[in-house]
């Protein structure tokens, strides 16, 4: 698997990098820790013509907390997301998210930023951060922009991102309150992406029942969605075991499945259910903690 | 007495070089001028090529050559030939590239030549094909029915052979007397081998010389040699040299001579230049021999008292869309001759189709047709217990052939020379405690868990032999294997084996057997093999051969050794060579030993030859080839537990035991891994890997992404024990362990599953056992 002919390029900052894209529009593309565009440049699925790498680009790494916000940079890896004491500590699901992302070698290589901006719609990343409320900085040559995950995502692969635009920062409000959060997929045992994954936040209210709740689902369809029949289900409900399983078998209520090699439109449902169900446990079981 | 080496675990030699980088792979390999090679490939499974346009490609900068499949064969290139005839057999031309027609996606219709593998790649997508795209079947059960696209127009029912054994009238009769009769049709579906080191070729034709060498990645260089040589290429065969260096992995993917080595070696005569080929990913998939794919038919009949008085199988096996080397053997002679099992079946008759489709070939595949048997005979054994209401254990020793029934004469040709089944599985038993897992699945039961056990009590037949049989039944070649024996006048050895290894270790096990059998330090043995340039004509690795045959023939190699040397030193020690004894590494008269002469002393003197006995040769050399008797066979016991998830469908081995009878084994360690990762592909095929076509025989599962190869996190935890009952066949004593833990898996994991979904009234489902099948097939049901 050869790629055709392109042109790297490696600037050292931002401005640089946007001034490239700029240049030369929908022939370029920005590559971050290369593993799902370098594949489909290798497959040929992607021809494009110059290759912006940011990985010499400084200040686009780490993780830290500012303002009542966690703040990612756009360039950190899964790993480093996976094992920072900071995300554990504030956001458990999200370093549990991190450390089960592809393999070993994925995650030292892959990034949060580029798996955003890539969209795959069975990717970790999409459902994780719509369920902890997300925001995602922006850089152009006109500035910087903020996008909730929610309306950054448009469909399979695709995103409000325009060509000159780099994702540079993934803003994480810190949750008020008794608050919990789980994520769980059924990987697909070949490419390791969710079949289906279930990201769930939950916030108790001070008699123990849900106060609100935002739970994402990934894999289902063409793009991570919000299980809304859940959330409202669960509204106001103490997370008891037959309230959460009531709940968690709307998981696939408005998604449209198709059937594949993994299995049925009904299968997959039933994993939704199930797994919302064990997701939805965990993160109540969390906020009640709290 | 000089240090054994026999038996012992001794750490591979090759590993420092292989784990260091210090490996020298085909497509490590380096000669100045060497140009690439790219294939042009069909994205159609069936398709009529109208006209190819080169204009643009041989436009390109960089780009030397580029030839179609009309230019090789106006050239006088011949259709690669089958290794293996059957009656009736339809052998339609396979051609290195195609020339009017492509049969499956992947089939190569031409070859570009460049000065970088890039420009290579980047020019063949610049070839335009034109072609008349026609209806394509890719399942041989549908390729059987009228209508279907034909794929050959020789074979205008897509039908390659029919092929029967066994006495029909008397299993006829044994199903008239049956109490009952247990019908199944099981699908033993396709697999793709995915050795780690992809295919890959360097030819080099010296045009000042007329030689040309390969280098290849081949599990039997010299069959490539004879095949590309006197069939294909029409090279007389002293003038090709083919070298076979370090190779990751072959699993049988890489016995068969494939088009695109014969094509590049044919380029690369024609152009005078070095040309290299490496397979990615994608062509591997695409083109490396598949394995499996079969539908069956299958009755058992069985008396009331659970005894088997008769065993029918109907399979169809689809062959891909061309017959590679070996695969007309593989679902007739491999598959058909296993189906006594362990069993005391008396009569059996198995008729099998062969089917053009329009898919990659299918041959070969880590086990070859034994997989598949001993998938259907265990899979039946326990459905058998189940429809009698018996326990799976008690059925199976009720119709074992006993130890004092050796050798055994099979209703299906095979001769078994050894074995003792009860014994395997009593050894697997005192690791399994069976009463003790019945009650934790009935507690288990109890808690909404479900919990299954499966036995595969299995024997295989490996070391394909002897040749004068496998002639008759048709195949091409001999079975037999060479070694030759050179000691050097420092008493350091060099054997040359036509074994080939390829990941087995044979640097360090066929060094352990010289090195005993010569009473030489190891380290002063090297092991040589894979290079056509000096090593004698051998037949390779593969169906589990190296350990029974290629080792004999170093020991045979060895005695003549041992016997020249023995006559050199009773001359130098003035004896009566009936008086001299070769001990601890030095020859001496029988009670003297203070008075000797070493393997060093009569090494040298062999090659000074000063003082020789009168008309001996000088010189310290043998050569041997080892054609056994018949073939040697392994069996076992593997026990497998498992746990379904009922909301998921999900399958967990808990446990996997296995005792396996190998014979005796040369490197314990070694063997272990052999059947640990051969277990693993078992249980892979059980739970994950699965080719699939679609409606368009278009291969869908054609990338790591969605073709499930296990990862090392799905390894599993395996308890590992051997039995020893040395085979007669050899005089090592050795049975073939390549293939074993592959054979005896998969039914053990298939059977565990069922077991746990019996009280869901589910009798079978077919393999792969997915979670999304598991879920389907407990949709609706209730435990009864």
């Amino acid at each position: 698997m050869y790629a055709s002919e392109f042109e790297y390029y490696a600037p050292a900052t931002v401005a640089e990098a946007v001034a490239l894209l700029d240049k030369y529009g929908d022939d370029a593309k920005v590559v971050s820790g290369s593993q799902s565009l370098v594949p489909m440049m290798r497959l040929r699925l992607s021809q494009l013509k110059h290759l912006v790498d940011l990985r010499k680009v400084p200040g686009l790494t780490g993780i830290t907390e500012s303002g009542g916000f966690i703040v990612v940079g756009g360039m950190t890896t899964h790993h480093a997301v996976s094992v920072s004491e900071l995300v554990k500590k504030k956001l458990p699901m999200m370093a549990e998210a991190a450390g089960n992302i592809g393999d070993a070698q994925v995650r030292n290589l892959g990034t949060i930023g580029g798996s955003m901006a890539h969209a795959d719609p069975s990717a970790d990343w999409p459902a994780v951060l719509t369920a902890l409320d997300a925001t995602l900085v922006i850089a152009s040559a006109g500035g910087e922009r903020k996008v909730k995950v929610s309306d950054f995502i448009v469909g399979p692969l695709t995103t409000v991102l325009q060509p000159a635009e780099i994702l540079t920062q993934v803003r994480i409000p810190l949750p008020q309150g008794r608050y919990g959060g789980a994520y769980e997929k059924m990987p697909h045992p070949a490419s390791r992406f969710a079949v289906v994954g279930v990201a769930a936040e939950v916030f108790l209210d001070a008699g123990g029942a849900v106060q609100s709740s935002r739970i994402a689902i990934t894999g289902l369809g063409p793009k991570v969605s919000r299980a809304t029949s859940v959330e409202q289900a669960l509204q106001g409900k103490k997370p008891e075991a037959a309230a959460v399983k009531a709940a968690a078998s709307k998981a696939a209520e408005g998604f449209e499945i198709r059937e594949d090699l993994i299995g049925s439109a009904a299968y997959k449902a039933n994993l939704a259910a199930v797994i919302a169900e064990r997701v939805l446990k965990l993160a109540a079981s969390r906020a009640q903690g709290r | 007495m000089s240090e054994t080496f026999f038996g012992k675990s001794i750490k591979r030699r090759e590993d420092a070089r292989l784990i260091t980088g210090k490996g020298a792979f085909v497509d490590d390999l380096k000669i100045p001028f060497t140009t690439h090679a790219a294939f042009v490939r069909s994205p159609h499974a069936h398709a009529k090529i109208n006209r190819i346009d080169l204009t643009a490609a041989k436009a390109m900068k960089g780009v030397i050559a580029i030839y179609t499949g009309k230019d090789l064969k106006d050239s006088g290139v011949k259709p690669i030939p089958v290794g293996w005839l059957l009656p009736n057999i339809k052998v339609p031309a396979h051609y290195p590239l195609a020339v009017d027609k492509v049969r499956h996606m992947g089939d190569a219709v031409a070859l570009v030549i460049a000065e970088t593998v890039y420009l290579a790649r980047d020019a063949a997508e610049l070839v335009e094909v034109d072609y008349e795209v026609l209806p394509a079947i890719s399942d041989g059960a549908e390729a059987l029915k009228a209508g279907a696209a034909t794929v050959h127009d020789e074979a205008p029912d897509n039908v390659c052979f029919r092929w029967a054994l066994g006495d029909k009238a008397a299993t006829d009769k044994a199903f008239t007397t049956a109490h009952k009769i247990v019908k199944q049709s099981f699908r033993n579906h396709r697999l793709i081998p995915n050795a780690i080191e992809p295919r890959a070729c360097l030819a080099s034709a010296n045009a000042g010389t007329g030689e040309t060498t390969l280098w290849v990645t081949s599990q039997n260089p010299h069959v490539h040699r004879l095949i590309m040589a006197a069939f294909v290429l029409g090279i007389p065969e002293h003038k090709l040299r083919v070298i076979s260096p370090d190779v990751g992995g072959g699993f049988g993917s890489k016995i068969f001579i494939y088009p695109e080595e014969c094509a590049v070696t044919w380029a690369s005569r024609a152009l005078s230049r070095p040309i290299k080929w490496t397979s990615d990913r994608r062509e591997a998939f695409l083109t490396d021999a598949h394995g499996r794919d079969h539908h069956t038919e299958a009755e058992i009949a069985l008396s009331a008292e659970g005894k088997f008085l008769g065993l029918r199988v109907k399979t169809v096996a689809n062959l891909g869309a061309y017959l590679t080397l070996f695969a007309p053997a593989v679902p007739t002679y491999l598959y058909g001759t296993l189906l006594t099992g362990t069993y005391q079946t008396p009569a059996i008759h198995v008729d099998v189709t062969g089917v053009f489709t329009h898919t990659t070939p299918v041959d070969a595949y880590r086990g070859a047709g034994r997989p598949e048997a001993t998938y259907l005979v265990e899979r039946l054994v326990d459905l058998s217990a189940k429809a009698l209401g018996m326990d799976p254990l008690e059925i199976r020793r009720k119709n074992f052939i006993g130890p004092e029934q050796f050798p055994y004469q099979t209703p299906v040709a095979l001769l078994y020379d050894s074995g003792n089944y009860k014994g395997a599985l009593d050894k697997a038993l005192t690791m399994f405690d069976y009463p003790a897992f019945r009650k934790e699945q009935a507690a288990a039961r109890k808690q909404g868990r479900y919990l299954g056990v499966g036995f595969s009590t299995y024997v295989e037949a490996c070391g394909l032999a002897p040749s004068q049989v496998a002639g008759a039944l048709g195949a091409q070649a001999g079975l037999y294997e060479s070694a030759t024996v050179r000691v050097h006048p420092t008493g350091k050895v060099t054997v040359f084996t036509g074994s080939h290894s390829h990941g087995q270790g044979h640097e360090t096990t066929f060094a352990q057997v010289a090195a005993d059998e010569l009473q030489v330090p190891m380290e002063d043995v090297e092991i040589v093999h894979g290079d056509t340039g000096i090593v004698p004509f051998g037949m390779g690795s593969y169906g589990s051969r190296s350990g029974p045959v290629g080792t004999a023939a170093i020991h045979m190699g060895a005695q003549k050794i041992k016997e020249k040397a023995k006559k050199i030193a009773a001359h130098l020690l003035e004896a009566n060579e009936k008086d001299v004894v070769y001990e601890g590494g030095k020859f001496f008269v029988k009670g003297t030993p203070g008075v000797s002469k070493s393997f060093f002393d009569v090494s040298l003197m062999a090659y000074l030859a000063h003082n020789l006995p009168k008309g001996l040769e000088p010189g310290l050399e043998a050569i041997s080839f080892f054609d056994p008797g018949n073939f040697v066979f392994p069996f076992g016991t593997h026990i497998c537990m498992v746990e379904v998830q009922r909301d998921t469908g999900v399958v967990k081995v808990l446990r996997y035991v296995a005792v396996d009878d190998l014979g005796r084994v040369i490197n314990p360690m070694i063997v272990d891994g052999m059947v640990h990762g051969g277990i693993l592909q078992g249980v892979s095929q059980a739970l994950y890997e699965h080719a699939e076509y679609d409606e368009n025989a278009q291969l869908v599962t054609g990338s790591m992404m969605n073709y499930v190869v296990p990862k090392a996190d799905d390894f599993i935890g395996v308890e590992l024990a051997r039995t020893e009952t040395p085979t007669p066949v050899n005089p090592l004593g050795i049975k073939g362990a390549g293939e074993t833990g592959t054979i005896a898996s998969t039914p053990a994991v298939a059977n565990a599953v069922m077991d746990a979904l019996s009280p869901f009234g589910i009798a079978h489902i077919d393999m792969p056992l997915t979670p999304g099948r598991i879920w389907e097939a407990l949709r609706g049901r209730k435990e009864a």
